[in-house]
C-alpha cells in the first residue's frame, strides 16, 4: 500500500468557490464493512450525505452510507512510508506463512 | 375506447412527469455544482421513468396501439395534461427547486393514495414511484431551508421564485368529469384531502426556511384541459424533433 493523502487532503483550507470536501463510504449489505467509495463537495452533512447518494449509491450500490468531513482524516505522509510501513518487510516472521504447519496438524 | 375517463387522468399523471423531467434534464451539464447537476439529472431520469408506466398504461387503457413513445413524441401541445406549474422555464436554481419543492410536496401524497387507487395495475405503478418521489422532496425542501435561510441573496432568489410560482398551484385544486367519475369508482383520491396534506408540507418547509408564502389570488389555469403556456410549445418543439424526424427510428 502506498500512503497518500485522501483526494482533497493536498490542501487543507477549501477553495473559497468551493464547499467542503467529504469523504464517502458506502457498505454494500449488512454487516459488510463500510468502504471508501470517492468523495463529494457539499455545505453541510445532509446534502453531503444526498450528493453521496446520487453519486454513488443511485444503482443499488449501498444499503448504508457515511459522509466524513475530509478535514477530519488524518492521513500518513509519504515520508512516513519508510518508518511506519518497511520495519515488516525483513521480518518474515511476522507473517503466518513464515511457519510450516507440521504434517501431524494437517487435518487442522 | 372502453375508459376515457381512466385514459385522461392517466396522461395527466404521465404529462406533469414527462414535462417537468425534461425541464429537470435542461440542467444537465449546466448545474451550479457537479453534484448537483447529477442530481438534478437522476430527478429528471426518476420522472421521465414514472412518466413512462403512467404513458404506457395510458396507451394500453386507450387500446389504440400507442406506446409511452407514441404519446410522448407525437402528441401536440393541446393534446398534454400537465400542470402549468410543471412547464415553466427553469429561471434560476432558485425557481427550479421551488418549482420542484412545490410539485414533489403534492406528488409525495398524490402517490401514496394511489396506492390504494382500487386499479391495480395503477396502485403498483404509485407504489414504485412512491420511493423515488420521497427521496425527491427530500432532496427539494432541503434545498428550500438552505436557499431561504442561506445568504440575503439566496433569500431574495428563493422569495422572489416563490411569489411566481405561488399563483400556478392553483392547477393542483382543478376537478372536472373525469375526478369525479374516477373518485366515483375508487381509482382516483379526493384532491381535497390532498390539499390539505399539501398545505401542511408546504408551510411547515417554507416556515422554516423564513420563506412567506404569498397572499395573492391564484391564477385560473388550463393545462389539464390543454390550455398552456406559450412555453410548453416550445419545450415540446426541442423535446420531440428528433422523434419526428426519425419516425420509427429505434436507439
Amino acid at each position: 500500500m502506498t500512503p497518500s493523502n485522501p483526494p482533497g487532503l493536498s490542501s487543507s483550507q477549501p477553495a473559497s468557490d468551493q464547499w467542503p470536501l467529504w469523504e464517502v463510504f458506502t457498505q454494500a449489505k449488512d454487516g459488510a464493512p463500510h468502504e471508501h467509495a470517492g468523495s463529494v463537495h457539499a455545505p453541510d452533512a445532509e446534502i453531503a450525505l444526498q450528493n453521496a447518494r446520487d453519486t454513488y449509491a443511485r444503482r443499488g450500490e449501498a444499503v448504508s452510507i457515511w459522509v466524513v468531513p475530509s478535514s477530519a482524516i488524518v492521513a500518513s505522509s509519504p515520508e512516513d512510508a519508510g518508518p511506519f510501513f518497511d520495519p515488516g518487510n525483513d521480518k518474515p516472521y511476522r507473517h503466518p506463512q513464515f511457519y510450516k504447519i507440521p504434517r501431524v496438524g494437517k487435518e487442522l | 375506447m372502453t375508459d376515457p375517463a381512466l385514459f385522461g387522468y392517466l396522461l395527466r399523471l404521465g404529462d406533469d412527469r414527462l414535462v417537468l423531467g425534461h425541464r429537470l434534464s435542461e440542467w444537465c451539464g449546466h448545474g451550479p455544482i457537479l453534484e448537483e447537476d447529477i442530481a438534478m439529472t437522476n430527478l429528471a431520469l426518476d420522472l421521465i421513468g414514472h412518466a413512462t408506466m403512467f404513458l404506457s398504461l395510458a396507451g394500453e387503457v386507450e387500446g389504440a396501439g400507442q406506446d409511452a413513445d407514441a404519446l410522448a413524441y407525437w402528441r401536440d401541445e393541446h393534446a398534454f395534461r400537465n400542470l402549468e406549474l410543471c412547464e415553466l422555464p427553469n429561471g434560476d436554481f432558485a425557481f427550479t427547486m421551488m418549482r420542484q419543492f412545490l410539485f414533489d410536496a403534492w406528488s409525495v401524497p398524490l402517490l401514496e393514495a394511489l396506492t390504494r387507487s382500487a386499479e391495480p395495475r395503477l396502485a403498483a405503478i404509485a407504489a414504485k414511484a412512491l420511493k423515488e418521489t420521497r427521496y425527491h422532496l427530500r432532496h427539494s425542501s432541503e434545498w428550500i431551508c438552505r436557499l431561504g435561510d442561506g445568504t440575503e441573496e439566496s433569500h431574495r432568489r428563493a422569495q422572489e421564485a416563490l411569489d411566481e410560482l405561488w399563483p400556478w398551484t392553483g392547477g393542483l385544486e382543478y376537478q372536472d368529469e373525469t375526478d369525479r367519475a374516477l373518485q366515483a369508482r375508487g381509482i382516483a383520491p379526493n384532491p381535497a384531502e390532498l390539499l390539505s396534506s399539501w398545505r401542511g408540507l408546504t408551510r411547515e418547509v417554507l416556515t422554516r426556511a423564513t420563506l412567506l408564502v404569498p397572499d395573492g389570488p391564484m391564477r385560473m389555469t388550463g393545462g389539464r384541459f390543454g390550455r398552456h403556456t406559450e412555453h410548453l410549445g416550445h419545450m415540446l418543439a426541442e423535446m420531440q424533433i428528433v422523434a419526428r424526424s426519425h419516425p420509427g427510428a429505434e436507439w
